[in-house]
């Protein structure tokens, strides 16, 4: 088969280890942001699936520092981050605006010492831009399992506490009347966010993270009336993205400008722009049809 | 018609912030009957619900449902809170939200069945919802939002219906509508209803008893037999009239009592200050 879209998959693209290893994470990460995105949607989360990528600047520049990948940096500074807020209570609205200024402030100040110094100490012109707009390409072969465990806890964690994080996102009265302990289970939804997001950071960069998280599932959400399927049609969403940005940025090397491909989360995060775009089609159709109706 | 009681709710104080939101509420609710909940903004309403959920501790008195001592999550009770108007990008269609109302506080994985989907449909019909089904619940208007909620809260085979100010933001026709159909489920699932209201007329066509609230403090027996000038005028502490207009009841409480300017919104006719 590889032999028939030799045209498009240009000589080697299945042979290339850094190719399986994009595809893999880009996969995975996909699947589980789908799901995650959206309960974050449905619940109005969003601010603080981007501060946990922000924040996620901060860690990952870190871990940099300390000559660790940047995953373990992205994942301890968005649990961090959930245990704070989850603390703090920054969940509801009034609190938002100053934790979200000052905290985030603070932190990116942070990884603008750090980036500087990845940069300097460790000679590492690349860091800043692996960390801020990811490089899946360059993602080793022996961070998959590390993946795999991440996305595996937070798919679990959120199967686990589906049908009452359901009830208390519908209402949270009704759902602590029925028993539900609803502080806690909106916790374990914020820890299974927060390794959502630092995946999504490995996989396009911690400040793009939220795209991949947030559109594909704000798309599914405008075309299904069904959580379930929401959640299927996010995932499917996402891995379409990640697999055309990654046969576009490998094509890209051939492109003007010859010899430099173009970064993969440029390709992913456009194309998850457009997908929220086309899915808001039917419903401006409809509208169009009622207006002409009307008129 | 009185079946057996359902809730006893037995000289109930509590306070809260340092403040006696309700002191010495004692009543009972009967299966199959229909028990209104009035009282002014700030009367304690929703404070009093909260005590019949388990949410609020009574720093005095205990609740009692269908003769037990009440439990934190207790499958007797449906609760239809109050001002609620989901989303309308909520993925939820009507059936989905009532389906939700069978399992929903229970971790793991769902298991989809034919019973399941069956009990949410039947539940929908009771409440004349089948109709919109289909639809998004967020889309839906508030009337018909409410009996979708009704029917979350039935699916579970509840004893006691508890709805906070169901007829808040409704139009006339609808919370007409609303009130009819709690009636009919009091009746004919033989489960207590008990729903609060500021306003007493949509409720005195069908309630079997009342509740009335003032400054924390209740009485409670027939409508009839409460809403008097001499009943309230002890409840409130100072005289209130009670007068009868072309079938409605106004009741008119001076302002001096609490003070609060809700205390006005109650009667239909303001008095004057």
């Amino acid at each position: 088969m590889s032999h028939l879209l030799a045209p498009v998959f240009e000589t080697g693209f299945f042979e290339s280890d850094a190719v399986r290893t994009a595809v893999i994470v880009g996969t995975v990460v996909a699947l589980v942001a789908g799901a995650l995105g959206v309960f974050t949607v449905m619940r109005g989360q969003s601010f603080a699936a981007e501060a946990f990528g922000d924040i996620g600047t901060t860690g990952g520049s870190g871990a940099f520092l300390l000559g660790v990948g940047p995953l373990p940096g992205f994942l301890a500074s968005g649990v961090l981050a959930a245990g704070a807020m989850e603390l703090v209570g920054i969940q509801r609205a009034r609190g938002r605006d100053l934790a979200t200024g000052i905290v985030l402030g603070a932190a990116l100040g942070l990884a603008a010492l750090f980036l500087y110094l990845d940069s300097t100490v460790h000679d590492t012109t690349g860091a800043a831009v692996t960390i801020l707009f990811g490089s899946i390409f360059t993602i080793a072969g022996s961070t998959i399992p590390l993946v795999a465990i991440l996305a595996g806890a937070a798919a679990a964690i959120l199967l686990v506490i589906h049908r009452p994080l359901l009830l208390s996102t519908v209402s949270p009265e009704i759902a602590s009347a029925r028993g539900v302990p609803v502080r806690l289970v909106g916790a374990m939804y914020l820890l299974a966010l927060a390794a959502t997001v630092a995946l999504c950071a490995l996989t396009i960069g911690s400040i793009l993270s939220t795209a991949l998280l947030i559109g594909p599932a704000a798309a599914a959400l405008r075309a299904t009336r069904r959580p379930g399927r929401a959640i299927l049609l996010a995932g499917l969403l996402g891995v379409a993205a990640v697999w055309l940005g990654i046969v576009l940025a490998y094509d890209s090397y051939y492109w003007p400008s010859r010899g430099n491909a173009w970064p993969v989360s440029f390709f992913v995060v456009t194309i998850v722009f457009c997908l929220y775009l086309l899915s808001g089609v039917p419903a401006w159709r409809q509208r169009q049809r009622e207006k002409r109706a009307d008129g | 018609m009185s079946g057996e009681e359902v809730l006893a709710v037995e000289h109930v104080h509590v306070r809260l912030g340092g403040r006696t939101v309700l002191e010495d509420v004692s009543f009972q609710i009967r299966a199959g009957e229909f028990t209104g909940l009035i009282g002014s903004n700030g009367a304690g309403k929703t404070t009093l619900f909260r005590v019949v959920l388990g949410l609020t501790p009574a720093s005095r008195g205990r609740v009692l449902v269908a003769g037990g001592a009440r439990t934190r999550r207790n499958p007797l009770i449906g609760y239809v809170p109050q001002k609620f108007l989901l989303d309308p990008d909520m993925p939820l269609r009507a059936r989905d939200l009532v389906a939700l109302g069978i399992d929903a506080h229970r971790f793991g994985i769902a298991r989809p069945s034919r019973a399941r989907r069956e009990r949410a449909e039947e539940m929908l019909a009771a409440v004349d919802a089948l109709d919109f089904a289909d639809a998004r619940v967020g889309l839906l208007s508030g009337g018909e939002q409410q009996r979708v909620l009704i029917a979350h809260a039935l699916v579970g085979r509840p004893r006691l219906l508890l709805a906070d100010e169901p007829l808040a933001n409704l139009d006339l026709r609808s919370a007409d509508e609303v009130v009819a159909l709690l009636a009919r489920i009091a009746r004919e699932q033989r489960i207590a209803v008990f729903i609060s209201a500021h306003e007493i007329n949509p409720l005195l066509p069908v309630m079997d008893r009342v509740v009335y609230l003032a400054g924390g403090r209740a009485v409670s027996g027939p409508a009839q037999e409460v809403v008097r000038s001499d009943v309230l005028s002890r409840l409130y502490g100072h005289h209130v009239d009670v007068l009868h207009v072309h079938g409605r009841v106004i009741v008119i409480a001076g302002a001096d009592e609490g003070l609060e300017g809700h205390e006005l919104r109650f009667p239909a006719v303001e008095p004057s200050s």
